[in-house]
């Protein structure tokens, strides 16, 4: 292939395919080059898809996407070894005209979004991996070499689309090697289940859908949470944590998953249910403080090549679609004023990013990765003291309530202490910020 | 409580295309395995690729999820080399 790309995308996730969409929509020349034998193949999400960011690129998406139920019901679950204690958010507002989360089945979702891509006049290449980015003498990105026979393909500007793990990015010196303490491994099963019986035991009907995010002891003190979200046919369960803590601990992915999916609280939920497919990714957690730089003489990095990941929130895909329309729409300003994909060009690109609520998110939660990986006791005592607190108050035996008020203080200031408590509440209310 | 699981239950619900004599990961030198003292790949490694032997560590890849755990975990003793397979090839999720 000799001729020349206006850009040149790697990568088939939600990044990819918004940045590929947009530009080829505007009418630019664009490429894009995806490993899997279709889009999808290699991707793992809960997965929760916002439609906001989605909206913005297809505003009809609804008309055909594969979209499995909208949520209508957030539950967050503390569990120790016995029970759980939660919250749980219900309103008949979320069942509205244009719903604003959706559940998703992630290969179905990329399979017709890159169907989109398509139809908007981008040539699509699968089962080729970009191997290298090709420079030119001054060091500038001019294209990339696959691992296909004459392989090399050119174009004005690349676009890392390609996930946590971005060798390229890597291998080009823009990016540094992910820290253990900044990515979570999650692994993931999905679970088929009759239509009806998910209706039933979630409380839901019709395409109304529940999540539900998971924190405590399961995690065996870990920093990490797990989900069971539903799908119109199938629950999707899954548990993460971070790669440093496996690393310290020990402890094996699938033991972790097995011993969730056995908890008391959880196992009645997945009764009975086939299980379809075992999936495992890595998640990037460093937050705001892990970004790399994400642009540079004929390169740009979008998504979770750039680690743009709201861990704390869930958001992953809508910042990968934001990240990948915005990184395309800079691409063609650029185009449009007829100037070169320089450095000093590109940085209209972060600056868009400033102004999104990509970095205003991850800013505000700068803090808190550092803060988690520093303070387990969230995911371990707190957890036991919450649930040990609610079993004495709502268990009646005889002990008068002043005397359980008293038990229920004492065991949190005999496990942290008056200072320690105190010390937690400033140092999360902190990170919160 | 103690939960026993076999991974390859877990490996034998996907699909994969797997790459016949050309692993996509390798071990660069075994002697380092031989003193690594955590041998967390095989600990992490979701789909137990890794397995510790003879105060050494053998690694077969045909179940490999590509998730990039080995490769940042082993950051220390950078003993992984790790790429993504051949286009196509791997594992092949449908749901993911
Ligand atoms: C278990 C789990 C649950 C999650 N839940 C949610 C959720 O509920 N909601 C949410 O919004 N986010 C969630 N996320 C995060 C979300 O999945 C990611 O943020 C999102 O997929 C990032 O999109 P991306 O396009 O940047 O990268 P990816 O989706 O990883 O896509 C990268 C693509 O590039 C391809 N590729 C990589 N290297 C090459 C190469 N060298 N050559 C060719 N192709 C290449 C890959 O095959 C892949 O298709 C979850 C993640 C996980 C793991
Ligand atoms: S972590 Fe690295 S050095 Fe240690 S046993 Fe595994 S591959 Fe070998
Ligand atoms: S990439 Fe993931 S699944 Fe493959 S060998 Fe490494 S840790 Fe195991």
């Amino acid at each position: 292939m000799t001729e020349k790309f206006d850009a040149i995308v790697v990568g088939a996730g939600p990044s990819g395919n918004a940045a590929a969409y947009t530009m080829a929509k505007a009418g630019l020349k664009v490429l894009q080059i995806e490993r899997g034998e279709y889009p999808g193949s290699k991707n793992v999400q809960g997965a929760i898809l916002y439609a906001d960011a989605l909206e913005k690129i297809i505003p009809d998406f609804r008309e055909d996407a594969p979209l499995e139920r909208h949520i209508i019901e957030q539950r967050l679950w503390m569990l120790d070894d016995q029970s759980y204690m939660g919250t749980h958010y219900r309103s008949d507002k979320f069942n509205e005209e244009r719903p604003n989360r959706y559940t998703i089945i992630r290969a179905q979702i990329d399979k017709w979004f890159s169907k989109k891509v398509k139809e908007a006049g981008a040539l699509v290449i699968c089962e080729t991996t970009v191997t290298d980015l090709l420079k030119d003498a001054a060091g500038k990105v001019i294209g990339v070499r696959t691992d296909r026979e004459n392989g090399d393909i050119f174009a004005d500007v690349v676009v890392l689309c390609d996930g946590v793990n971005s060798l390229l990015a890597q291998r080009a010196g823009f990016r540094a090697e992910l820290k253990p303490e900044h990515v979570a491994l999650a692994v993931k099963e999905m679970h088929f289940l009759p239509r009806d019986v998910i209706d039933e035991r979630f409380n839901v009907k019709g395409e109304e859908g529940v999540v539900i995010e998971i924190a405590g002891t399961v995690t065996s003190g870990m920093v990490g949470t797990a989900f069971i979200y539903t799908n119109g046919e199938s629950l999707a369960v899954g548990i993460g944590c971070l790669v440093s803590d496996f690393k310290k601990t020990g402890e094996t992915p699938y033991a972790l998953l097995e011993r969730f999916k056995n908890h008391p609280s959880i196992a009645p939920l997945l009764k009975g249910s086939e299980v379809k497919e075992y999936a495992a990714h890595l998640i990037p957690e460093g937050g705001y403080k892990a970004i790399p730089k994400v642009y540079g003489d004929g390169w740009m990095i979008c998504g979770d090549a750039g680690q743009f990941v709201n861990a704390l929130h869930r958001e992953g895909s809508n910042m990968a679609m934001t990240t990948g329309r915005l990184a395309a729409e800079t691409v063609m300003a650029l185009k449009e004023a007829g100037k070169p994909m320089t450095d000093a060009n590109l940085a209209a690109y972060r600056r868009s990013l400033e102004e999104s609520f990509v970095i205003k998110d991850l800013k505000k939660y700068k803090d808190l990765p550092e803060f988690l990986h520093k303070n387990t006791q969230f995911f371990s005592d707190y957890p036991n003291l919450l649930s040990k607190a609610a079993e004495t108050w709502f268990r009646v035996d005889g002990i008068d309530k002043k005397t359980k008020e008293g038990q229920m203080v004492r065991g949190f200031v005999k496990a942290r202490g008056w200072r320690g408590l105190l010390g937690d509440a400033v140092k999360l209310a902190r990170a919160w910020r | 409580m103690t939960v026993q699981i076999k991974v390859e239950d877990k490996l034998y619900q996907n699909r994969y295309r797997v790459d016949e004599g050309r692993p996509h990961i390798a071990i660069k030198d075994a002697a380092k395995c031989q003193s690594c003292t955590d041998k967390a790949c095989t600990t992490a490694c979701p789909a137990a690729c890794y397995a510790a032997e003879d105060g050494g560590v053998t690694a077969t890849f045909d179940g490999c999820l590509e998730c990039g755990t080995c490769r940042v975990i082993c950051q220390e003793n950078s003993n992984i080399d790790w790429f993504y397979p051949r286009g196509g090839y791997g594992i092949l999720y449908k749901f993911g």
